[in-house]
């Protein structure tokens, strides 16, 4: 089942599915190798629960929840 | 081949590029800035067996698009400046994404040497990586480093000098295969190109075509204005554009990024890596679980900051003092070498106070970049502004923006100079604008005397809860105005959060060295010679015209005529000293309060008393606003000065502060008028220079007269209001 990453809770992993955003944060988003087909692990949420940070390919990401969402993911049970 | 190569050594944030590129030009390194922009520009020599090679730093990036300025910059330096080599040095710790950068270069046709960094960390990792077999399959020398230790610099120079020698200057472009949607067009449009030589003095026709199918904002700008093929070719990528959206609902650049990708992978697959599960805690992840914890991540934030504070303030106090007796010193000698005249005041009081002011502030930039370089180096800063980012967003600004704040004074007795300098963390120019346009509303150290004197004068009872709220006022007007400029000014979505957070690592303490010198040094240079003309300028605003000669012979004569009463006085000698020293001090004050009122700034303060009566200025406070915007400090002095006190000491506030709450004219309307205008109208000229120096002179003129009007517009609706109310 894809849901948006932003829905994703601490510690769960995942795989990417598609980016579904162009422009500056597109680039961004797959510049930082987030892109189909990556798998990730959710590290944790900032104090305020936004941002939020991931593992993945060995360093760690942090991304807002509104970036998030344009970030569709496959959740590994 | 000659044996000087010019060399850029590039990758990506965090790779240990920089500590490479250290390591390689030792103590040549020099930085400048790039004409126009804040990046920084550092070069240096390379001097090994008669080989001497010329390095260029380019700033770190992830990827080589138009989107931030750093890509910008390393790009152009590609393109533009053709060096022999490039030197791309990737974290192998994260491989995969280390390479995007390295095939970009690779794409673009600049031969590349790659140095793999942070080998040690990979095998602690357990992770095993096969460089020969990456360089065989890649087409590129690699070159195992440790840029800590400086293992591999030799090796990667022996390495660019064998590229060198091969390539002799030929650039052969790697072309990857993008797939069967988007490689005919790129055939398409890299045949036009060729034909029509479409800017191929620059850019490889194939990169060219690339390019456009990213949608690549400065190649379509530049290609609007090089021919009249820019029309086909966008009509090729709308097309193709179109077509992707409709069979696969993606876009070119999402394509292309993923073929890269793929490229990557086809070859670290090729048992060029095996690893260990890489999702699995480091010890990087445990620190994280403590310093970003929901409590106790803001918590030891607080006390990080905190602490820098302390120790830049308390601790820098003592070098401060040392130069600023230093420069005492030397206006002494001037002072009493030259004989008494305006070129003795100019040196002494425009020259060596203005610029001794200035260097009086190098001690605490040192000692806090110092400790900044090092925050940054070791990877917490990227932990702040990540746990902070949520509340700054609302106020339009970047989690980056609380560091500026603190240091400017968000906990009084900041400066807004080191705190304007500290917006170079900020990476996303709207975003740090506005943030260096609100940090010097923050109530620093000089601002922090003045409020002391005037709160102790106005509200001896609850002084302290005062003074909590008007640095609470402080911090709501900068956030506010933040939040308004992004509405007006600095319009604009939010610069995107995605960002690493990059491993907790020691830095090393020639970086952090070379680093702090290198800010320093930029400061002592270029808002040192901004300051020597204000400050000449503000000593002859405050010194033209000068009084009239029977003026100033009225006041010899009265000196005079009490001097020779004196004699005839009552009392012992001593008593009969004192009280002249007294009387010739009350006419030495009367005189400058006279010539500080003949001065031009003193007209000036006549001249505007029209408009400022409005925001109900007395005028003692308005020739001080003038003086204050010298420093801040000044007010308190030029304050006492025209209160026209028999007493010397500027410093001695509780005095002043008795005269000035004896004085009708400050009724609460007015105190409260004259303590937001205080806190915004304009930073002090040291910080304007350091605005300057970090963005340009349009947005330095806006700081001063934004916060003027708006400080105004302020002090006016607290005036009228006020009064109105009968306050």
């Amino acid at each position: 089942m894809s849901v948006s990453l932003r829905s994703m809770a601490k510690d769960q992993k995942g795989v990417v599915v598609s980016v579904n955003v162009r422009g500056e944060l597109g680039r961004r988003i797959r510049d930082m190798g987030l892109i189909p087909g990556t798998e990730f692990r959710i590290v944790g949420r900032a104090p305020l629960k936004d941002p939020v940070a991931l593992r993945m390919k060995g360093f760690t990401i942090t991304l807002r929840n509104n970036e998030a969402d344009f970030i569709t993911v496959k959740v590994e049970e | 081949m000659s044996d000087n190569f010019f060399v850029a050594v590039s990758g990506q944030p965090n790779c240990g590029k920089s500590t490479m590129f250290n390591a390689l030009t030792g103590s040549t390194a020099r930085v400048g800035n790039y004409p126009g922009i804040t990046v920084d520009r550092t070069e240096g020599y390379y001097t090994n067996d008669g080989v001497s090679v010329h390095l260029v730093d380019l700033p770190g990036t992830y990827s080589l698009t138009s989107y931030s300025m750093e890509e910008v910059v390393a790009r152009n330096v590609i393109v533009d400046e053709k060096p022999d080599v490039v030197i791309n040095m990737l974290d192998a710790t994260s491989l995969e994404r280390s390479l995007y950068l390295a095939v970009q270069f690779m794409e673009i046709g600049v031969p590349v040497v790659l140095g793999l960094n942070m080998m040690d960390e990979v095998k602690k990792k357990g992770i095993r990586i096969d460089a020969q077999k990456l360089s065989k399959l890649i087409g590129v020398p690699v070159i195992e480093c440790v840029a800590r230790r400086g293992i591999g610099k030799d090796e990667l120079m022996a390495a660019v000098q064998q590229v060198a020698d091969k390539t002799k200057g030929k650039w052969t472009p790697v072309n990857i295969s993008y797939g069967h949607d988007l490689d005919p067009a790129i055939d398409e449009m890299s045949a036009l190109i060729k034909e029509n030589e479409f800017m191929t003095d620059r850019y490889d026709p194939h990169w060219l075509a690339v390019k456009y199918l990213e949608e690549d904002e400065i190649v379509i700008k530049n290609g609007r204005e090089s021919g009249p093929l820019y029309g086909q070719l966008e009509a090729i990528v709308k097309r193709v554009s179109e077509h992707v959206n409709k069979t696969l609902n993606t876009y070119p650049e999402a394509i292309l990024a993923d073929y890269r990708y793929g490229f990557i992978n086809s070859i670290l697959k090729q048992g060029v890596i095996s690893r260990e599960d890489n999702l699995r805690f480091d010890s990087s992840d445990k620190i994280d679980k403590v310093l970003t914890h929901k409590f106790m991540g803001p918590l030891i934030m607080f006390g990080v900051m905190y602490a820098m504070f302390y120790i830049t303030f308390t601790f820098g106090a003592y070098p401060q003092g040392w130069v600023e007796n230093g420069f005492g010193w030397i206006s002494s000698t001037i002072g009493s070498l030259l004989p008494d005249g305006l070129l003795k005041s100019m040196l002494v009081s425009g020259v060596i106070d203005g610029v001794g002011a200035v260097m009086g502030f190098t001690p605490l930039i040192l000692i806090m970049f110092a400790m900044l370089v090092f925050l940054e180096d070791l990877g917490y800063m990227a932990r702040v502004a990540y746990m902070v980012d949520r509340v700054f967003r609302m106020f339009g600004l970047h989690g980056m923006s609380i560091m500026p704040f603190i240091m400017a004074g968000g906990l009084p007795g900041g400066c807004a100079v080191p705190g304007v300098m500290t917006c170079r963390t900020l990476r996303s120019p709207k975003e740090r604008i506005a943030t260096i346009l609100t940090a010097p509303f923050m109530i620093c150290g000089a601002k922090a005397t003045a409020y002391i004197m005037l709160v102790g004068a106005f509200y001896p009872e609850s002084a302290t809860s005062v003074m909590f709220f008007l640095v609470l006022i402080s911090w709501g007007l900068a956030l506010c105005v933040g939040r308004l400029l992004r509405w007006t000014a600095l319009k604009g979505e939010s610069t995107p959060f995605v960002m690493e957070l990059p491993p907790y690592r020691i830095p090393t303490l020639h970086g952090v060295a070379i680093h702090t010198w290198d800010r320093v040094w930029q400061y002592i240079k270029k808002a040192g010679t901004v300051i020597l003309a204000i400050s000449i300028l503000m000593w002859a605003l405050m010194t033209f015209p000068q009084l009239p000669p029977e003026r100033v012979q009225a006041y010899d004569a009265q000196r005079t005529a009490v001097t020779a009463q004196s004699q005839n006085w009552d009392g012992s000698g001593e008593q009969k000293t004192t009280k002249l020293d007294e009387m010739i001090s009350r006419i030495n004050y009367s005189e400058g309060e006279e010539a500080l009122k003949t001065s031009y700034a003193g007209r000036m303060s006549d001249f505007i008393s029209p408009v400022t009566n409005l925001a109900g200025f007395p005028w003692q406070a308005n020739i001080s606003f003038i003086g204050a915007f010298a420093a801040k400090e000044v007010f308190v002095s030029t304050m006492s000065t025209a209160y026209s006190l028999g007493d010397e000491d500027p410093d001695n506030a509780a005095t002043l502060s008795s005269k000035i709450a004896a004085d009708p004219a400050w009724s609460p309307a007015v105190v409260w008028s004259v303590f937001i205008f205080m806190m915004v109208y304009v930073p002090c000229m040291v910080t304007v220079a350091v605005i300057i120096r970090e963005t340009n002179w349009k947005w330095g003129l806006f700081s001063v007269f934004g916060s003027l009007g708006f400080g105004y517009a302020l002090s006016v609706l607290i005036y009228q209001f006020g009064t109105l109310l009968g306050y």
